[in-house]
């Protein structure tokens, strides 16, 4: 984690500052990280995306998949900076293409995460993306759907990661890289 | 090189036409007139009374278009990105499939790059995206020109106190949201999405921002659809595309 280091990036406290907890959303309890205050400060938005351009740009990744909606936010600038392709994971029935789904677990019920299946092969090196990790639910299922197609899924990258909810156990042994953690 | 600063009322002093300039695909260039760059408000245009009639006929055409006149190169190769997948999601709809553009790294950083250019030192602080697919356009260009950008959300998403504005579907109605406080009043913003087809979507992203007293400078997309008429939603606010698909 980018905040465990010895030495820590003096970027990484200015884009926790940035982030705002919005107590009870979506229900009571619930500390909601909210990320859209990070990107109404271009300074931090611009060293958020720098540090994981950092450290992918080296890693021969070839695509960049990001997970629906705020996934899509942080993901394809960082495709855009290592010259990897852009795959949207998206929610069901928006991809119009062939598509292959993954289903996973809510609190009460279940949902489903699909992508096209002519986006990534067996060739491509990916890296998965989204705002935050919390139970490691959608990040399970966006690295079973790289998995079938037969990608290398290379690192996970969040920005925030809640360590309670013990994501991180559940990517099957695959690296998880944040820069901020909320206790 | 000769620059004419345009000091008016109507005009923001920071805006300065140099001449010559080199050829551009966004300057729209008429039967050797001096070319006029079309930027916010028909007002703004008519009083450039440098500019021939025939530049000013051009710049008070429908929505502008990156390939009007002189075609850049890069054009060609977004719009044969892009991937038409007919009856989706319903029978009759040709629909514009961008994700196939995202997978092609030059296309794509080609397309922000266009956007980038037109926008970058025009004093825009906000770029407004309309989720999703606005989310994914939005960001890079935002980064690139040093303004915020502020996702334009279905409701219910935005964990904050919202302002929302209502727009028509083809039944029933929906709903856009943006959060208090993310603009503040004489900004000056973009409005980002994939693509326009009726306007309902980008006139409700208008009518939302401007009830806070922001400066919508120009409503940008990759694709239009020509026959849907969605320009004629946006009022006074100018179109920009890439690629219009009719």
């Amino acid at each position: 984690m980018a905040d465990e280091n010895e030495v820590k990036d003096p970027r990484i406290d200015g884009i926790k500052t940035k982030i705002r907890v919005v107590p009870d959303f979506p229900k009571k309890g619930i500390m909601f990280q909210d990320i859209t205050t990070l990107l109404l400060d271009p300074k931090a938005f611009k060293d958020t995306i720098d540090l994981f351009v950092e450290r992918y740009r080296d890693m021969n990744i070839s695509v960049v998949a990001g997970i629906e909606a705020r996934g899509f936010i942080f993901g394809p600038s960082i495709a855009l900076a290592i010259g990897a392709k852009f795959v949207p994971l998206r929610k069901p029935k928006k991809l119009p293409g062939e598509i292959i789904f993954e289903e996973y677990e809510l609190e009460y019920g279940s949902d489903r995460l699909e992508m096209h299946v002519e986006a990534v092969d067996s060739g491509d090196r990916a890296l998965v993306v989204d705002d935050l990790i919390a139970t490691g639910g959608t990040l399970s299922a966006a690295m079973n759907l790289l998995r079938r197609v037969g990608a290398e899924v290379v690192e996970c990258a969040c920005v925030i990661e809640l360590p309670e909810l013990k994501g991180r156990e559940r990517l099957e042994g695959k690296p998880l890289y944040v820069l901020v953690e909320y206790r | 090189m000769q620059t004419i600063i345009i000091s008016s009322p109507l005009v923001s002093h920071r805006l300065s036409l140099a001449l010559p300039v080199p050829r551009s695909p966004l300057i729209n260039y008429h039967h050797g007139a001096p070319p006029s760059i079309r930027l916010s408000s028909h007002r703004f245009t008519n009083s450039l009374r440098l500019f021939s009639s025939a530049a000013a006929a051009a710049a008070s055409r429908d929505s502008e278009m990156a390939t009007e006149d002189v075609q850049d190169p890069r054009i060609a190769k977004i719009a044969a990105s892009i991937r038409v997948i007919p009856d989706f999601p319903k029978p009759g709809i040709m629909f514009q499939d961008i994700t196939t553009l995202l997978l092609d790294t030059e296309a794509f950083k080609d397309t922000i790059a266009l956007f980038v250019d037109r926008y970058k030192g025009k004093d825009i602080s906000v770029v407004a995206g309309v989720e999703a697919r606005g989310f994914i356009f939005g960001p890079p260009i935002a980064l690139a020109i040093g303004a915020k950008f502020v996702p334009m959300r279905k409701p219910k998403k935005l964990p904050g106190k919202v302002i929302s504005e209502e727009y028509s579907l083809e039944y029933g109605t929906d709903k856009i949201e943006m959060h208090v406080g993310a603009v503040e009043p004489g900004e000056r913003a973009i409005i980002i999405d994939d693509l326009i087809a009726t306007g309902g979507t980008l006139a409700a992203a208008i009518r939302l921002l401007e009830r806070v007293g922001v400066k919508i400078v120009e409503c940008a997309c990759v694709i239009e659809l020509p026959e849907l008429k969605g320009k004629e939603k946006l009022g006074e606010t100018p179109l920009f595309v890439l690629v219009s698909s009719a």
